[in-house]
């Protein structure tokens, strides 16, 4: 079963106003339990949308979500519990912060779900541990983090309400390759551990490629390929003439694929050295570097 | 001679109330042509951003000179003559924007320096068909793209028309398509206008383009050279943790393995073109670099 399914998912904004606008339209797709979920699109293909339908911020104009097989908006006074079961990190939710101490302002969450002091901080602890935050920052002012250790704060604040689904929304925009590859490690490590359902939107498709199962693609506010990561890369061409680009690996075999070598679109520099070895000419001759 | 020349240039931020430093940059010596393009790579805390903020006098060194058009930035009477020579664009267009519609916003830097408005019409004009934006002039700034803000806020520039503009990850928040419509405005302003062009960046592949690339790590300067003299030394970038583009990273894994391949791949179609006379089907001679 699905954790959480969209069926025949419909948002327009304005609905009856001149300046009308359906971003989401007659998306239907199911996300499963454990699962590691990418969500590409270009600015404007509706994803921003489609994620805050998940966790009842917008109200579908049609159609329905599901969380756990159940109508999300069946009974509207519930709808803040959705919002514990589906944690949402915004884009910069760095900027969320506010607390005197970075405890407190992870403690935030699990305070509003009702849970006590002890617990709360219990939980804080553990979520930190997941970002790599370090035990004596907890203690601090959120406002003497460095940009890096904001972010995995926020993110932290919302791991603790230990939801079944997290959903991230380029969680790496702005920040350098290597503060990207730490967080995007940290996120992939409790995805694992707590084998908690993980929903990735990200521009960056060598993130994409590195870190999903599956990839669904927005389009125009449709959901246009939904399949493993491997397979929706390997329809790079189309990808491309949607605005949207495959990881320059990816590209490149792809383009060895169309002069006609056996060779597989593979989605790291890893897998493309496998996948080229066998194919090189022996006979090598050794450079002396 | 260079158009921006910094010499021994250091640099340190104020930490504690009893007057504590921390310097960021230690002793950096660079030279600038005019009309160049230059990339400037480096993760966070490299200095990078510090050092571009010192090419218009937004931050004065705390040790040495920085000169732009030959002008002692350190000499404050010196400063609206810099800055009208060199301008800066920053990461988020949110910030950069400020008037409701799209020419005003443009024209706001010109007004500033008390141009004629007939000139200033002209400039606005002039700078947005250059970003290509024109027809978006009347527009409202926030219902735009954040690659189109972006192009608004170089516009905004242009106007003013500086020798140079120092841009700080100006793609750094934009999708793929955005970077690309900023990434080719820049070079066709240096291509066209002949604006020295100085780009921050994190991404590998946007410093591809540039005629010179300068590594920074630790407030020093780590490298620098062409592309492709920069991102042959694969080892030295990744031992500093910096990427290299996945086209390059791929020849020298498999040139490491002791294939016959060249050291000099920088995108997808020099890479396809070194791969090929190895493959086992091909018959093709093989590659020479450019």
């Amino acid at each position: 079963m699905f954790v959480l399914e969209t069926k025949d998912l419909t948002y327009t904004y304005g609905a009856g106003t001149p300046f009308q606008k359906t971003a989401v339209d007659h998306v239907s797709f199911g996300i499963e339990k454990g699962e590691f979920l990418g969500i590409i699109g270009h600015t404007g293909s509706g994803k921003s949308t489609l994620i805050q339908t998940l966790n009842g911020l917008l109200r579908p104009t049609s159609g329905s979500v599901l969380l756990k097989g159940k109508d999300i908006w069946a009974e509207p006074k519930k709808i803040r519990s959705v919002r514990f079961q589906v944690g949402m990190v915004f884009q910069y939710p760095e900027h969320q912060l506010f607390e005197e101490t970075v405890l407190k302002d992870i403690c935030f969450g699990p305070g509003n779900m009702g849970l006590g002091t002890e617990e709360s901080e219990a939980r804080a602890r553990q979520a930190a541990k997941f970002v790599g935050l370090d035990e004596d920052l907890l203690n601090q002012s959120p406002f003497e983090l460095s940009g890096g250790q904001k972010r995995r704060a926020a993110i932290a604040g919302v791991i603790a309400m230990d939801p079944d689904v997290l959903i991230l929304d380029e969680p790496t925009a702005g920040l350098d390759p290597q503060g990207r590859d730490r967080l995007l490690e940290q996120i992939s490590q409790y995805h694992k551990v707590r084998g908690s359902t993980v929903v990735l939107v990200s521009h960056s498709m060598e993130d994409i490629a590195r870190y999903a199962d599956r990839v669904l693609v927005m389009n125009k506010g449709k959901a246009v390929m939904l399949d493993t990561t491997e397979h929706v890369f390997a329809r790079g061409r189309e990808l491309e003439g949607m605005g949207l680009r495959v990881p320059q690996i990816t590209s490149i075999l792809l383009y060895l694929q169309e002069k006609g070598y056996p060779v597989h679109p593979v989605l790291t520099v890893d897998e493309a050295v496998e996948e080229l070895r066998p194919l090189l000419k022996k006979g090598r001759v050794q450079h002396g570097s | 001679m260079d158009y921006l020349t910094c010499d021994q240039v250091k640099f340190s931020y104020e930490t504690g109330e009893n007057g504590e430093s921390h310097e960021v940059l230690h002793g950096v010596s660079l030279g600038i042509r005019k009309g160049e393009f230059v990339a400037l790579l480096g993760h966070n805390g490299s200095g990078k951003s510090t050092l571009a903020k010192h090419f218009n006098a937004m931050l004065l060194p705390s040790g040495g000179k920085v000169y732009v058009d030959g002008l002692d930035t350190m000499d404050e009477s010196l400063k609206i003559e810099i800055r009208r020579r060199v301008g800066l664009v920053l990461q988020n267009p949110d910030n950069q924007l400020i008037a409701s519609v799209v020419e005003e916003d443009v024209a706001f830097g010109p007004e500033n320096l008390g141009i004629a408005p007939p000139e200033i019409r002209r400039r606005v004009d002039d700078a947005l068909k250059a970003v290509e934006m024109y027809d978006y002039r009347l527009n409202a700034p926030y219902k735009l793209s954040g690659g189109q803000k972006q192009r608004v806020a170089i516009a905004g520039i242009i106007a003013m028309q500086p020798d140079c503009i120092v841009l700080d990850e100006p793609t750094a928040m934009l999708d793929p398509r955005g970077r690309t419509e900023v990434l080719d405005t820049i070079h066709k302003l240096n291509r066209e206008k002949g604006i020295t062009i100085v780009l921050i960046t994190h991404y590998m592949d946007e410093a591809v383009g540039a005629d010179r690339v300068v590594v920074m790590d630790d407030g020093k300067i780590l490298t620098q050279g062409t592309p492709r003299e920069v991102f042959s030394q694969v080892q030295l970038l990744k031992n500093h943790q910096l990427d290299v583009p996945q086209a390059t990273e791929l020849v020298w894994r498999l040139r490491s393995e002791g294939y016959d391949l060249p050291d000099c791949v920088l995108d997808i179609g020099e890479c396809v073109d070194a791969l090929e006379p190895l493959l086992k089907s091909s018959s093709g001679d093989s590659y020479v670099c450019p």
